[in-house]
């Protein structure tokens, strides 16, 4: 074991990927020389060489779009959008062609490639560098989509990833990169895709979130703690294929359900967890679902930043009024 | 002009050399002294808003701030020629461009921390706010040239986008776009030589980008960067080449962006000192001061009590924006839609609930 920040915990994921398997190809915008804006790749380059781990010219289109090539000629691309923010042109090439190669030849192509991208607020950024849109990639049938909460996690989540023979968007809570630490083995460890976490346990309600809600969360449940209420958080970890058992399990033992999430409310993963308990659970309900998500707003610029973002005291104010309903 | 610097002959355009002696009578443009001198200003100006910007990032009192220095001829050639009902499309690095087309230094300062107010431009006719989506803005001043030919109006888009931003396939169709409908736009292309830490020359196998005009039928010119006068001459030509229903230009200025990508970058990590201080010997500021001197128009002492003046109007509109004020709710949910939808608005009261309900915990 040893201690890591979710940046190393991620760079050395990709670094025992690079080392086993010389179909991984890491490139991206500053990700060579420069090891990424955010150094998640940094040292890579030198370890692995430029034909492995390497700068591409500014175009997300063009990054992605030759990922599916690669990707369908046998590579492993491993791809960075620099911000969340910033992949919407190289949408075309996710929801056309990533998605749908498979399905197209009738299994005979395939596009085992993961693209990772920074998303989600807190960190007092501009504009376009704080959405949490990734709704958007759970709505377009034949994309995995997996975002990690603790360094452990998106290890093992990456490495699964990339060994994973569909293609999946790994996004990464930016504001959790350094903000905690936690013992991570060194050897290579797979987290299945498609499951999520219970990672408390608890009696009177059930909280599903993901990402940096996660942390947010466990604030709140100080809260809840003073107040006598229960809570059993479950981190999501992929928000497709999503996990139903776990949800549906979860509320036939606590008999109410909130759901955490950064990004916009309308259509969101809130609403489809509501309906997969509706359809699960429905008779073990105690109270309506609830959910804790971002207005459905464009996210503010920093000054306006909090008015928009999860905290305790959000969650917390919802939770007690579910419980008490 | 434009024919003589075709892109194919591989000629850059340069006016004034490094110590700011003309080298090119031929295409010296026709400015009164006074306007060099104002040029120089604003120049100066732009520089140490820049500089002091930085320095109010280190303080912690704004967030991200992506530094001009090195580059200013370029947004205040462009300035100079840009009329008040000319539009103006940026990227993020035109500073100067921007104050002259009546942005305020208080709303810059507010955008950065972070206030959309920032981007407002009350006083501001005919330009749009910064694109941080790169090279997407494009377009859009190609979008607005149409209107001005349809409109029939006496009217020019400017537009701006970094070295790397040509990489983008929004570049790409703009110039195809505004080739095919022959509309009033200039793309100023700010090669500045690195997109964050990207070389240019991992952005493109091309001899530079004035060049890729001949494919989209466009005119193109290659143009010193750091050169004011031969900035000012090229936008000047081209503006005229454009009003004259002669459809768009591409300008590519070269350039060297001489601080960091943005105040949380670090350029030790990619390029080196000897290379900045080769780059140095050509600031712009630097030239054409050298020429203004040459001729007697500024002295040092000018330049002093300028400097003194410049920072202290820099400092009095940064405290005017640090005494902005709370962000209130409303702004964050008003400028959606002309009418606020009942969903939205419950969302709204649902917030203004909950921060009753916390005040009242305390
Ligand atoms: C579509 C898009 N991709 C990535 C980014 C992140 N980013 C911001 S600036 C930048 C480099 C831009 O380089 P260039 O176009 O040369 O402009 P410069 O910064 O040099 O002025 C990048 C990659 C972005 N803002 N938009
Ligand atoms: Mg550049």
């Amino acid at each position: 074991m040893k201690v890591m920040n979710m940046v190393q915990s991620i760079n050395n994921a990709l670094d025992i990927k690079l080392k086993e398997d010389d179909s991984v190809i890491i490139y991206g915008e500053d990700v060579g020389v420069e090891g990424g804006v955010f150094r998640i790749t940094e040292g890579l380059q030198k370890k692995y060489g430029a034909d492995r781990v390497f700068d591409s010219p500014l175009a997300e289109s063009g990054i992605i779009g030759t990922a599916v090539g690669m990707a369908v000629a046998g590579l492993r691309p491993v791809v960075e959008m620099q911000f969340s923010g910033f992949v919407y042109p190289g949408f075309n090439q996710i929801i056309s062609h990533a998605a749908r190669m498979r399905n197209r030849s009738r299994g005979k192509f395939t596009t085992p490639m993961v693209i990772r991208m920074p998303y989600g607020g807190g960190i007092n950024a501009l504009e376009h560098h704080s959405e949490s849109m990734e709704t958007l990639f759970g709505h377009i049938p034949g994309l995995k989509v997996v975002i990690p909460s603790t360094p452990h996690d998106a290890k093992g989540l990456l490495i699964a990833a990339i060994e994973s023979n569909d293609t999946v968007i790994y996004m990464e809570p930016k504001r959790m990169y350094r903000a905690i630490k936690q013992e991570v083995p060194e050897e290579k460890f797979n987290i299945p895709l498609g499951k999520a976490q219970v990672i408390s346990p608890g009696t009177d309600i059930t909280v599903v979130a993901y990402g940096a809600m996660i942390r947010e969360v466990q604030k709140a449940m100080v809260l809840a703690k003073e107040a006598g209420i229960s809570v059993e958080l479950i981190d999501l970890r992929s928000i497709y294929p999503i996990d139903r058992d776990t949800l549906a399990t979860s509320v036939k033992k606590t008999g109410r359900i909130l759901t955490v999430t950064e990004g916009p409310r309308s259509f969101g993963v809130a609403s489809e967890i509501t309906q997969i308990i509706n359809e699960d659970a429905f008779l073990y309900l105690e109270a309506p679902p609830k959910r804790v998500t971002g207005f459905d707003t464009i996210v503010p610029l920093p000054k306006g930043e909090h008015h928009y973002m999860q905290s305790a005291e959000k969650i917390f104010y919802e939770l007690e009024k579910t419980v008490k309903y | 002009m434009l024919k003589e610097y075709d892109p194919l002959k591989k000629k850059i355009f340069r006016v004034i050399d490094n110590d700011g002696k003309v080298i090119n009578t031929k295409w010296f443009p026709d400015l009164p002294d006074e306007q060099i001198v104002k040029a120089y200003k604003d120049l100066l100006f732009a520089r140490t808003a820049d500089l002091q910007t930085i320095s109010y990032q280190r303080q912690g009192r704004i967030y991200t701030y992506p530094p001009n220095l090195g580059q200013e001829a370029i947004s205040i050639a462009a300035g100079q020629l840009m009329r008040e009902n000319d539009w103006m499309v940026p990227a993020f690095r035109e500073m100067g461009a921007m104050l002259a087309k009546g942005a305020t230094l208080k709303e810059l300062f507010l955008y950065y921390m972070g206030y959309e107010d920032g981007s407002a431009f009350k006083e501001a006719r005919n330009m749009i706010p910064t694109s941080v989506p790169i090279a997407s803005q494009l377009l859009h001043a190609v979008g607005i040239a149409y209107e001005i030919k349809y409109r029939k109006k006496d009217q020019v888009a400017f537009t701006f986008v970094g070295d790397g931003g040509t990489s983008e396939g929004d570049f790409h169709e703009a110039l195809n776009f505004a080739g095919v409908w022959q509309v009033p736009v200039l793309f100023i292309v700010q090669n500045n030589q690195y997109g964050i830490s990207t070389p240019f020359k991992m952005q493109t196998a091309s001899d530079g980008i004035a060049i890729k005009s001949v494919a989209y039928g466009i005119k193109g010119i290659q143009v010193d960067g750091n050169d004011f006068f031969a900035m000012y001459k090229a936008i000047e030509e081209a503006v005229s080449h454009a009003k004259e229903g002669n459809g768009p230009v591409l300008i590519e200025a070269v350039t060297y962006r001489k601080g960091a990508h943005t105040t949380s970058d670090d350029p030790t990590k990619y390029r080196t000192k000897e290379e900045e201080m080769e780059w140095d010997k050509k600031d712009p500021l630097k030239r054409l001061k050298a020429y203004l001197k040459r001729k007697k128009l500024i002295t040092d002492k000018m330049e002093e009590k300028l400097l003194a003046d410049y920072k202290k109007e820099v400092d009095r509109q940064f405290t005017e924006a640090e005494n902005y004020g709370p962000y209130p709710v409303e702004d964050v949910f008003q400028y959606h839609y002309e009418e606020m939808p009942d969903d939205l608005l419950a969302q709204k009261n649902e917030y203004e609930r909950f921060l009753k309900w916390k005040e009242a915990r305390v």
